[in-house]
C-alpha cells in the first residue's frame, strides 16, 4: 500500500459511533450486505454519493462504541483513508485492522470543506488540502502497526501464515 | 508504574512501559461468543479459550442460528472445554465475572466492546474487533498502545437511591471522552461499592472511549475470587511512585441519579430532575452494565405492589442463566411479574436492538443498558435516555421519566 492517499473529502463531525456505520439491524449481514447501510441513519443518501477514492474526514472520537468492523465496511463502501480530530481506541484498531489508514490529526476540521481534495502521508502525518492550499501535521500510528496496514489488514496478514485456510 | 502499566510491562517482557510505547504481549484468556470462523486451521491455547452463545440466543433468525451451529462445530472441532452452551449461556462479560476466568493481573480480551468490564476483576481487558479476534486466537497475542492514565478517587458514600451507574454518567458529563487514555479507580469510596456496581462502572467506561478502566485488587475483589478464580493469578497494585495524567476526585455523597441523553455519552449527562417528565414508551433494565442480581433487587424494590404504566412497556433482561435462576429463587422475578414487567431470557437482547424489545419510529425508551445511539435500540427516529436501574424502574411505574428518589 502506497503511503499517501489523495480524494475528495467527505466532513462529519465529533463521536461519530459505531452504530451509525453498521446498524444494529445490520450487524449479521454479510459485508456486501451491510454496504447500503452505512450512515443510513445520521446521512441517508450518502453511500450513493460516495466514490471509490474519497477520503473521510471527521471530528473527535471518531469510531466511539462497539466492536463492529467498521473499517471493513468504509473501505466497502470506497473510503480509502481516515483523518479525524481523534479516534477511539477500538475505532482506530479497525481501520488498522481492515488495512483502511487511519490519522489523528487535530485541526482537520477547519483546514477542509466539503469536498476538497487532500493528499495526506498516513506514515509521516502530513495533510495537504490541494484544493485550497494549507498543510498541518497529525500523529501518525507508530511504525509496528503500519505493517498490518501495508498488509492489507490483519486478514491478509493472518492468510499469508497459513492460519486460515485457502478460501 | 501505574497498575495498567505493570501488567502491559510484565505481559511484554519488559522492566518498564510508558505512555507513547507500542506493546506486544501474550494474551492470557480469549473469549469469543455466537459464532466462530470455520476455515481457522489451528488456535493458540484452546485450554484458555472461553466461548459462550451471547447476543442473540436463542436464535432469533436462520442467520444466527446457523452462526450458533458454527460455534458448536468449533468447539467440537478443536475440544474447547470452557463452553457455555444454550441453557449455561449469558452475556459473556457476565459469565467470565461469575465463573472466575477475568483474574487480576491477567490480559483478557473478547470480542465485544464493552470487554472493559473486567478491569473491575483488576484484569486487564479491551474490545477487539473480529479480524484481530482472529488473529489473537491463532497466535495468542496482540498489542497495544500504552496510553497516559487518569486517576479516579471516589470518596465518601453514594446517598440512598444513587448508585455506582449515575458515578458512571456523571463523570462524561463533567469531563468528556478519555479517548486514547486509561482510567484506574482508587479512594476509600470503593469499599462501599460491591463487584456489581464495580461491573457497571468498568463496563460504561467503553462509552467513555476509554482503552482500560482498571479496579484495584482489594478485600472485596478478593472476597469475590474465593473459591471461583479457575486459574492462579498474581494482582497487579501500582507503584507508590506511580505517574497519572490527571487525578479526578469525586465525591460520591454529592452526587444526585444522572441520565445521559438520547445520541452520545461525553458531555451529554444531566439531573434526574432536569429531565424529570419526558414520556417514556419502553423502559429496559439488562446488558452487562445493568443485568445483575442487585440490578433485579434494585427494580423489583421499586415494582413491590406497584403496576407498570398504561402506555410503557418494561422490560427486565438478565446478564446470564445463573442471574435468572438466582433472581427467581429471591423472588425478584415473581414481582416483576405482579407488576406487569417482562422478563426475558438472559442475553444481549433489546440493548443492541437486536430482539425482545425492539424500538418503533418516535418512541423513547429510558434504558439501563449500554448504549444511546441513533437506532441503538431499534428504530433511528427513537431516542434512547439511560438511567440507572431505579431510574427506569421508577419511570416505568410513572411512564415519565421520574426520580427513584420521589416514589
Amino acid at each position: 500500500m502506497a503511503k499517501t492517499f489523495k480524494g475528495k473529502v467527505w466532513k462529519f463531525g465529533d463521536d461519530i459511533n459505531t452504530d451509525l456505520v453498521i446498524p444494529g439491524y445490520a450487524v449479521l449481514m454479510t459485508l456486501e450486505e451491510q454496504l447500503p447501510h452505512c450512515f443510513s441513519a445520521n446521512r441517508p443518501g450518502w453511500v450513493d454519493e460516495v466514490q471509490p477514492g474519497d477520503v473521510l474526514l471527521a471530528g473527535r472520537n471518531f469510531g466511539v462504541g462497539s466492536a463492529r468492523p467498521i473499517g471493513d465496511v468504509l473501505r466497502g463502501v470506497g473510503i480509502i483513508g481516515v483523518v479525524a480530530e481523534s479516534f477511539n481506541g477500538l475505532g482506530l484498531r479497525n481501520c488498522i485492522n481492515a488495512g483502511l489508514p487511519p490519522l489523528p490529526c487535530p485541526g482537520i476540521l477547519d483546514a477542509f470543506d466539503e469536498g476538497d481534495t487532500a493528499e495526506v502521508d498516513w506514515t509521516t502525518g502530513d495533510v495537504r488540502n490541494v484544493t485550497r492550499g494549507g498543510s498541518l501535521h497529525g500523529d501518525p500510528i507508530p511504525e509496528g502497526l503500519r505493517d498490518i496496514v501495508e498488509h492489507g489488514g490483519v486478514e491478509a496478514v493472518l492468510r499469508s501464515e497459513g492460519y486460515l485456510a485457502a478460501q | 508504574m501505574n497498575a495498567i502499566e505493570k501488567i502491559l510491562a510484565k505481559h511484554s517482557e519488559q522492566d518498564v512501559v510508558v505512555p507513547g510505547d507500542v506493546v506486544v504481549v501474550d494474551v492470557d484468556v480469549t473469549v469469543q461468543f455466537d459464532h466462530a470462523r470455520p476455515d481457522v486451521t489451528r488456535i493458540a491455547n484452546p485450554e484458555k479459550l472461553v466461548l459462550v452463545h451471547d447476543h442473540v440466543v436463542p436464535a432469533p433468525t436462520v442467520q444466527a442460528a446457523n452462526n450458533a451451529k458454527r460455534l458448536r462445530e468449533f468447539v467440537d472441532r478443536f475440544d474447547i472445554p470452557n463452553y457455555f452452551p444454550v441453557g449455561k449461556h449469558g452475556i459473556s462479560h457476565v459469565v467470565v465475572a461469575e465463573e472466575g476466568y477475568a483474574l487480576p493481573g491477567q490480559i483478557l480480551v473478547n470480542a465485544d466492546s464493552h470487554t472493559c468490564s473486567s478491569g473491575a476483576m483488576n484484569c486487564l481487558a479491551r474490545g477487539m474487533g473480529p479480524s484481530e479476534m482472529l488473529y489473537i486466537l491463532c497466535k495468542g497475542q496482540t498489542w497495544y498502545m500504552v496510553g497516559s492514565t487518569t486517576k479516579i478517587v471516589l470518596e465518601g458514600q453514594l446517598p440512598e437511591r444513587v448508585y455506582p451507574r449515575d458515578v458512571i454518567h456523571y463523570i462524561p458529563g463533567q469531563y468528556g471522552d478519555f479517548a486514547g487514555r486509561n482510567l484506574e479507580w482508587h479512594g476509600d469510596g470503593l469499599s462501599t461499592i460491591g463487584i456489581d456496581g464495580r461491573l457497571t462502572i468498568a463496563t460504561i467506561s467503553a462509552e467513555l472511549s476509554a482503552e482500560f478502566s482498571l479496579f484495584p485488587y482489594d478485600d472485596v475483589l478478593a472476597e469475590y475470587l474465593e473459591g471461583r478464580a479457575k486459574w492462579p493469578f498474581e494482582p497487579a497494585h501500582p507503584d507508590s511512585d506511580a505517574e497519572y495524567e490527571q487525578t479526578i476526585t469525586v465525591d460520591l455523597s454529592s452526587l444526585e441519579p444522572q441520565v445521559v441523553l438520547p445520541g452520545k455519552v461525553a458531555w451529554n449527562s444531566k439531573g434526574v430532575g432536569e429531565v424529570a417528565g419526558q414520556k417514556v414508551d419502553q423502559a429496559f433494565i439488562g446488558s452487562c452494565a445493568n443485568g445483575r442480581l442487585s440490578d433485579f433487587a434494585i427494580a423489583a424494590e421499586i415494582l413491590k405492589d406497584r403496576q407498570v404504566a398504561p402506555g410503557t412497556r418494561m422490560i427486565v433482561t438478565p446478564g446470564s442463566q445463573e442471574i435468572l435462576k438466582q433472581a427467581v429463587k429471591a423472588g425478584y422475578v415473581e414481582t416483576m411479574l405482579e407488576a406487569g414487567a417482562v422478563v426475558t431470557n438472559s442475553t444481549c437482547g433489546a440493548c443492541f436492538g437486536g430482539h425482545m424489545g425492539v424500538l418503533a419510529d418516535d418512541e423513547v425508551c429510558i434504558t439501563a443498558s449500554t448504549r444511546n445511539f441513533q437506532g441503538r435500540m431499534g428504530s433511528p427516529k427513537a431516542s434512547v435516555f439511560m438511567g440507572s436501574p431505579a431510574t427506569v424502574a421508577a419511570s416505568a411505574v410513572t411512564g415519565v421519566i421520574t426520580d427513584p428518589r420521589d416514589l
